[in-house]
């Protein structure tokens, strides 16, 4: 990837529905997508309530998106992460987590990388922008 | 250096639109470049006219505005605008509506991006 | 790395959590209701000890604790201002943990 390539992390912090702030950031990360970023997306705290499979919100009325994360990789975000401690705090494992995408090739569905805040925390300092979605 | 200003919250409601503006004035003071304001989320409702606060209060779109008059580029985002029927009839003078694709291109071309929420 | 905390450590965890992602180096600036973590003899004062002790450097926004009446600071926690906090995001990327 070039060098002039801008890299832009989304860090997730808020539980999905209760609030719109993960619908509407889901929506820039989609826009964004499109533009010539190196995008990666971070779901921590209760953000990553929002990776949880099985959300139904049909009898709230209110639009759902789980279907939307599904579509993830077809939009080459392909860098999404889960904070580990945030995971294991809510009592949650990798078997939780919703897919993202398939496999081009194995068409095996691919699902968040689940790694530490070290590491997260490490890539952090590498971006040229963070936003709080 | 260039910077970008994000808020997401509405204003009296929330110190977001407050804390927003004086780190905004306090940049320009130090003859930074403001490459974009953006409200998102319910930020959208700090540029109505329609605000029509009590006389002994700061009037928060109206400094909106003023900073917008200065040539700042102040966008509001179309989607989350329409959502809350903010449309272009009821901003302040000095403020555009426009898509996330401002956001993207705020994001890539200023050197910092600040974002005030909850 | 500046991160900047807009919440009493007494509503939700964000102060707490930002310490998991801080990296040498990096600054918390307190903010808005954020303040409330800089003061002293709290029942949450320990998360902002904890930082200062293992070596961040911790600030809290001077118009946010006048109007909160904040005056017993924890130990080693700095004051600044606007024009600071311009100034920690000039040297730094900035994480505002909302």
């Amino acid at each position: 990837m070039s060098e002039d390539i801008k890299k832009i992390m989304f860090t997730v912090r808020n539980a999905p529905h209760g609030t719109i702030y993960v619908y509407e950031g889901l929506e820039v990360k989609l826009i964004m997508a499109a533009y010539d970023a190196d995008i990666s997306v971070v779901f921590m705290d209760d953000g990553v309530y929002a990776l949880k499979q099985g959300q139904n919100t049909d009898e709230l009325g209110i639009k759902g998106f789980e279907k939307t994360y599904g579509v993830f990789v077809d939009y080459e975000i392909e860098n999404v992460y889960v904070d580990r401690k945030s995971m294991e705090d809510r009592g949650m494992t990798v078997d939780d987590l919703l897919v993202i995408g398939e496999d081009e090739d194995t068409e095996e569905p691919i699902k968040p990388k689940v790694i530490d805040s070290s590491e997260i925390a490490a890539m952090m300092a590498e971006q040229h922008n963070i936003m709080s979605f | 250096m260039k910077l970008a200003v994000c808020i997401y919250e509405g204003p009296y409601n929330h110190e977001a639109s407050d804390s927003a503006y004086h780190f905004i004035k306090a940049a320009i003071d130090k003859g930074h470049e403001i490459r974009g304001i953006f409200f998102y989320h319910d930020g959208v409702y700090n540029v109505t006219k329609l605000m029509e606060p009590p006389q002994d209060d700061r009037h928060i779109s109206n400094r909106w505005s003023e900073l917008g008059a200065t040539g700042i580029d102040i966008v509001v985002c179309i989607a989350a605008a329409k959502r809350r029927g903010i449309v272009d009839d009821v901003l302040v003078d000095n403020v555009r509506i426009s898509g996330l694709g401002q956001l993207t291109m705020m994001a890539i071309e200023a050197d910092r991006m600040v974002t005030f929420g909850d | 790395m500046l991160h900047t905390v807009n919440k009493s450590p007494f509503q939700n965890n964000t102060l707490e959590s930002c310490q998991k992602f801080i990296t040498s180096g990096d600054i918390i600036l307190l903010i808005e209701d954020g303040v409330y973590g800089a003061m002293a003899g709290s029942a949450k004062s320990a998360i902002v000890e904890g930082a200062i002790k293992s070596g961040t450097e911790v600030y809290a926004l001077s118009s946010d604790l006048k109007a909160r009446a904040i005056t017993n600071l924890i130990d080693g926690v700095q004051i600044t201002d606007y024009a600071g906090f311009v100034d920690f995001v000039e040297k730094h990327k900035t994480h505002s943990w909302l």
